[in-house]
Formats: structure tokens, sequence, C-alpha cells
């Protein structure tokens, strides 16, 4: 779950972040001033803070060249690299842990670029009176899955907080990964025609987490898709420049990152909603809490936008991956205004697809 | 929650063939016939699976004041921001409350300043807060229409069966029938029909619209939230307005009984009683509200722990009244998708997901 930003942010000067901080509070009035929760949701607010204040402040890159991952040039080689901080309550959850997340999440990333995950550092954030055996059991999920995705982890920093200053555990992971191909692999690269495609069920790990979450008790059975997404692009990538671009549709889910995508390589996309593989029990408590799963976090899902004279060849891949096995073909790039996303609903409607708006709230009635 | 069964109600061939009857009836028909809907599922429903796209031009649907937090007043929303700021207090809060405006500030301003701001998915829920934490008071915003009204009742009576004396209810609960009276009777909206809410009509029965039919001659329809429901309803909306007839007819008979939740209405006449409601955009309507019954006065967070608001003042330019009067669409709004989003909403019909402009900004015309 990369939190837009580390994208492409290739020049982070630490001190500039706490200069940025100081000024905030002196400059805007009240209201303005406050960051709420939906800034941190990966929709439409997280861009804004990005946009306004963020990315202007720490590197100026604009987010039109952003991505999963930055890619950095050093001696003629490639080198791909980022950091993401996981947050997640509860910590333990069905399908996984906060540990199994930070390891996937940061070497899903470093593959959405079509690297390879080489090295990981973990940095522990723990709240004082937290238990050594949910520690240990965390620790053992990282340990899994870093062995999973075949990653070492290389370095880490370890840090206790009073009571009160912080929730349990956070995680930060930075990543780096190593190419072996000449692919470039981006949000920008979509083109006319290209094939949507996604290696299997949307919303399993938002609504995994929801359902545990303390008050809400759906006594549903799904369990969440977090997994280590490298392998399976690996195989992807044996198509060669088939593969466009690359997407884990975590966070705002698969409407949000197909507007990202829309909007960075200016284009059209066409969603078919009776294609999307979605999960009866998934569509029922997204129905009950009024929410949509096109907008519910993945944690192990990859969209690809490919050539469509390979996508039934870079379909059968997925499908012949652990990973993939639900994969679908689930829209195309098609002719029409740039940045815009269509869906042809289930029953043969047509509507707009935009970005996640602020958290994603429980209806009332 | 029975996936399979909603599978038969969102089924691309039955949807088309009823809109394809809808075009026939509607056909050579020189006025066009303007639908309402008074219920914010089927508003959300009819954005989410494109409706209006696959209806003739001839057939118009808009939406009414069918969203409760919508129709909820600024005033309202200041009376909670007011106990959200006293000490030893937590708000417990269906989510979409959070970010409706208030005068000065809302709900999440305020808890991102501090205040505890709880989400709950059941008021039971907020008197098992009241339960964990005897020290503090647990004020409940009840809003909502006759659907969720019979929890808020049955939460009360196992309040006082406890005799738990740090719950209190901000009651603000309302009816629909008297509204839809007064706005069939407007003449610049000439509506020709109503699709009438499924929720609510479970409890009030389908004979609640009796007198809509026999004395405001407007053609009532109980309608299902699916897409084939809600294409059904529109034509036996049509069949009427064709063949001349008035009547209140039941397409929601698989949930929906004549006379209604014998047991929930019971419910609702033992802790509330009829009283005046003021309403976003329709001003006060007399008989339209649900007051806290005098037995469970000590429940009614009003008289037992007044405060004082500022005068409520609605947002310049906002149209969130007329857009529930269905006297605009939303798009035409002057403040609508400028200065009024999602993220940082004017007027409440921009933030609940039921809200009519939230629906057409996320999902577009």
């Amino acid at each position: 779950m990369c939190s837009p930003f580390c994208r492409a942010n290739t020049r982070f000067a630490p001190t500039l972040f706490f200069l940025f901080l100081s000024n905030l509070t002196k400059e805007h009035p009240v209201d303005k001033d406050l960051i709420l929760l939906g800034h941190g949701s990966g929709g439409r607010l997280s861009h804004q803070l990005l946009d306004e204040l963020i990315i202007p402040t720490l590197s100026g890159i604009p987010t039109a060249g952003q991505n999963d991952a930055a890619i950095l040039y050093h001696d003629g080689r490639r080198l791909a690299f980022t950091t993401d901080s996981y947050v997640v309550d509860p910590i333990f959850f069905p399908g996984g842990n906060i540990g199994h997340l930070a390891i996937n999440g940061t070497v899903n990333d470093l593959a959405m670029v079509g690297a390879q995950p080489i090295a990981i550092s973990v940095g522990l954030i723990m709240e004082e009176g937290f238990s050594r055996s949910e520690l240990a059991e965390i620790l053992r999920s990282m340990r899994e899955a870093a062995d999973q995705a075949g990653v070492v982890i290389a370095a880490g920093d370890t840090k206790v907080v009073p009571r009160g200053k912080a929730d349990r555990i956070f995680i930060n992971t930075s990543g780096i990964g190593f190419f072996r191909h000449e692919l470039e692999i981006g949000g920008a690269n979509a083109r006319m025609g290209d094939k949507i495609l996604i290696n299997g069920t949307i919303g399993d790990h938002g609504v995994a987490v929801m359902s545990k979450r303390e008050g809400l008790e759906l006594g549903t059975d799904i369990l969440s898709d977090c997994a280590p997404l490298n392998g399976l692009v690996e195989s992807l990538l044996e198509e060669g420049s088939a593969i466009h671009v690359l997407r884990d549709p975590t966070r705002g889910g698969v409407a949000t990152t197909l507007k990202e995508i829309a909007i960075q390589s200016n284009v059209s996309i066409t969603l078919d909603e009776a294609s999307l593989p979605l999960k009866g029990a998934v569509r029922g408590v997204c129905a009950v809490l009024g929410l949509d799963p096109l907008y519910v976090a993945n944690e192990g899902k990859v969209l690809a936008l490919v050539a469509p004279e390979l996508a039934e060849r870079v379909l059968k891949r997925m499908k012949d991956h652990p990973l993939g096995r639900d994969a679908a073909i689930i829209g195309e790039v098609t002719e029409g205004v740039g940045g815009k996303v269509r869906m042809v609903t289930l029953v043969g409607g047509t509507r707009a697809v935009e970005m996640l708006a602020g958290e994603q709230l429980p209806r009332i009635c | 929650m029975n996936g399979a069964f909603l599978e038969e109600f969102r089924n691309r061939e039955l949807v088309q063939g009823l809109a394809k009857q809808i075009v026939r009836l509607a056909e050579g028909r020189e006025t066009p016939l303007t639908f309402m809907e008074v219920c914010g599922t089927h508003t959300m429903s009819i954005y989410q699976y494109g409706i209006r796209s696959l209806l003739p031009d001839g057939v118009r649907l808009i939406s009414g004041p069918g969203c409760p937090v919508c129709v909820t007043p600024v005033g309202y929303v200041d009376k909670a921001v007011a106990y959200a700021r006293q000490p030893n207090t937590i708000i417990a809060t269906f989510g979409d409350m959070l970010r409706v405006p208030g005068s000065s500030s809302s709900l999440m301003q305020e808890r991102a300043r501090g205040a505890d701001i709880r989400i709950v998915y059941s008021p039971l829920d907020a008197l098992a807060l009241a339960g964990k934490d005897p020290e503090k008071r647990v004020i409940f915003l009840g809003v909502g229409f006759e659907t969720t009204a019979p929890t808020i009742a049955g939460t009360i009576l196992s309040a006082a069966s406890r005799g738990r004396d740090n719950f209190f209810v901000l009651a603000a609960h309302k009816t629909i029938p008297i509204p839809m009276s007064i706005l069939s009777d407007d003449p610049e909206l000439a509506i020709d029909g109503y699709l009438c809410p499924a929720h609510v009509s479970t409890i009030i029965g389908a004979e609640a619209y009796r007198f809509l039919a026999e004395e405001h001659k407007v053609p009532c329809v109980v309608t299902g939230f699916e897409p084939a429901d809600i294409l059904q309803g529109v034509e036996m909306l049509v069949r009427q307005v064709v063949e001349g007839r008035s009547t209140v007819e039941n397409q929601y008979r698989r949930f929906v009984l004549p006379e209604g939740n014998t047991k929930a209405k019971e419910l609702l006449s033992r802790v509330f009683v009829p009283s005046d409601a003021a309403w976003r955009g329709l001003g006060v309507i007399p008989g339209s509200g649900l007051a806290i019954a005098p037995e469970f006065a000590r429940f009614d967070a009003e008289k037992v722990l007044p405060v004082t608001v500022e005068e409520p003042r609605e947002p310049e330019g906002c149209c969130c009244g007329e857009v529930l009067k269905g006297k605009i669409a939303p798009i035409n709004c002057p403040l609508f998708g400028t200065a009024c989003t999602p993220e940082q909403p004017v007027g409440a019909c921009m933030v609940s997901s039921e809200g009519s402009c939230a629906a057409a900004y996320k999902y577009g015309q």
C-alpha cells in the first residue's frame, strides 16, 4: 500500500518536512489547516495534499510522473526505490496481519514499475505496553512474507513511544529493486486499444479488515488478498513490450487507480462491470455498508494495461499463476476525452467512475 | 446478503426488456413524464446502474427529499457540534453525519480537533459505548426516516430497562408521506408519479401512500432497489399515467406488506410522538417528525442537556433546498463541482453517500 507520497520522490530531504509543518500552522485559516483522515485515504483529498503542498515543497516533481516506486539512475543502471508506512487497524485481520502487509506492500510497489525487489528496510514504531508475543507473531509474518517474495530484510530501526502516542504498532518499510529488462512500465504508458486485466476478485482486503474492525460484526469469512505480486509480474513481463502499465489498486480501489492512469496517460477508459471479478460475500457486505467495491482496497491485485493483440496470452499467464486464477479482462482504453473513466453497468447503462472522495464512510440506512 | 438472490434483479436482458416496454408505453406522448424518488438508496441505485441512460427522453427521474442526512437542517448539526465540544462527551453517529457542514464547523473538524466522535452502525452500538464508559455521557445522533427510527426506539427501551443514565438521543427523525403530499401539489414540479421508498415502506406499509393517490391524484408505486425493481416501478407508473389511473401499487411485494411491519409501528408509537420537524429546503412541516415521548424524556438530549447555538446560517449560494425539492438537478447548482465537492462540501447533498449531489458527482449524469 504505497502512499502516493513515495511516488517519484527522488530527492526527499527530511528537514524540509519539519519546516513545512511549522509554517503550515501559521499561514492557513483554521478549517483549512486541519489534516483530516481523508487526506490519507489515497483518494482525491490525498492527491490534493500531495499536489498543493507535499510535492511542491519537497521535490517539485509533477504528479503526472508518479508511479508506485521512484526510478533512480546510477552508473547507467536503473534502480527502483520506494517507501510506505502501515497503520492498519486492526493489526490482525482475516487472512493476514500488519507484518505481511508491510512486506508485501513494498514488494508490490517495486514490482509495479517492473523491478525485481532485492532488499527491504523495516522501521518499527511501538506504543509502550504493546505485547511482545504479538510483536513476535508480526515479525514471523514479516520473515515469512520476505522469504516468499525472495527479498532480504537488510536494515531496520525500532522506536517505542509513550502510551497513547501511537496506536499499538506502526511499521514503515522501504525497498529497492533492480531491473532485468529495458522495459518502461508506468502509469503514463497506456495506449489506445489497450486491454485492462486484473488478476482476481476485487475488494477482499478492505472488506476483510472492515469486517474485523471493532463494532462491526458481520460474521463473514472473507480473507484479505494480501500477497507478494513480484512472481506474477515476473511472469507477465515475459510478454515484453506488450505490458504498458502495472498498478496495484490499494487504497482508493480499482476506480481510483484507473482514474489515475487515465489522467497520467491522458486516455479514456471504459470498464465492463459484468466482467469485474467480485466475491458474492464481498458484494453483500458492501451492499450492507453502502460501500462500492470499486473503491475498496486490495493488497494482492495488479491492474495490467496490455497491448490488445497479446491480451489473451497475458490473461493465460495470469490464470496459470496461483495468484491469478480468477483473472479477467475488465475493460479497455477507448476513444474519448483524456482522463475519463466510464463503466458499462451490469444492466447495460453507463456511468462515470471518479476517484474516491474523502474517507469511504458507511451509510446510515 | 444473498448474492444469488440479488443477481436475478440485475439481469441485463430482464432490465433491457423492461426499458423497451417503457419506451413503447411512453411513445407519442407530447409532454415528458416526471417521476420522483424519495429515497437515498433509490437515488444511488439509479446513478450507480446508469438507469437514466436506459430511459427514453420522455421519462424523467428526479430525486426528492429522500436522503436523511441531507434533509437534516444546519441547526441540528450546530447542536451536535456544540455537544461534541463539551467535556466528558462521546458523540455516536452514523458515518454520513461527520462531514455535513454546520454554520461554522462540522463533526469531522471537531474530531480532528480532539472531540470524541465514534462512528456506529447501529444505535445499540452507541448504547454499548455508554455501558463501557459509564463516566462519560454518550449522545447518539438520531437522524433518519421510519426505517431507522424503530431501531432507535428499541434502543431507548433497552436503555430504559437497563437503567442507563448516561445515554441520550438527539432526535430528528422524520416521516416521509406528508412532504410527499406537499411536493405533489407543487405546480412547478408537476410530479406525475412517485417511486415510493423500499425500506421505509417495509415499516409503514404500502397503504400509507393511499391518501396521496386518492386525494392528491398522484400515482404511487412502492419500488425495490435493484435495477429490475426500479425499471419495473417506472413501467408501472407509466402504465398508470397512460391508463389515467392514480392508485397505490406494490412492486416490492417480496418485502412490503400493505399494513407494513406492525411490531415496528408499535415500537414507534410507544417511544415517539408525532411532532413538527424542520427539513432542509422545505422548512418546518407540521406533523412530519418523531419526537421522543414524555415517558422517555430522560433520554432526550435536547430536554436534559440543553445547549445554545448560534443562529443557523445556510451556506451562501448553496442550492441543497432546491435540489431536495427536485426543482433543480445537482449539476445546475452554480457551486456543483467547483466550490462544492465531496472533499469540501458546501451543502449536505454533496456529503452523504445517498445525497443526489454526491451521487451525481461520483457517477456523472
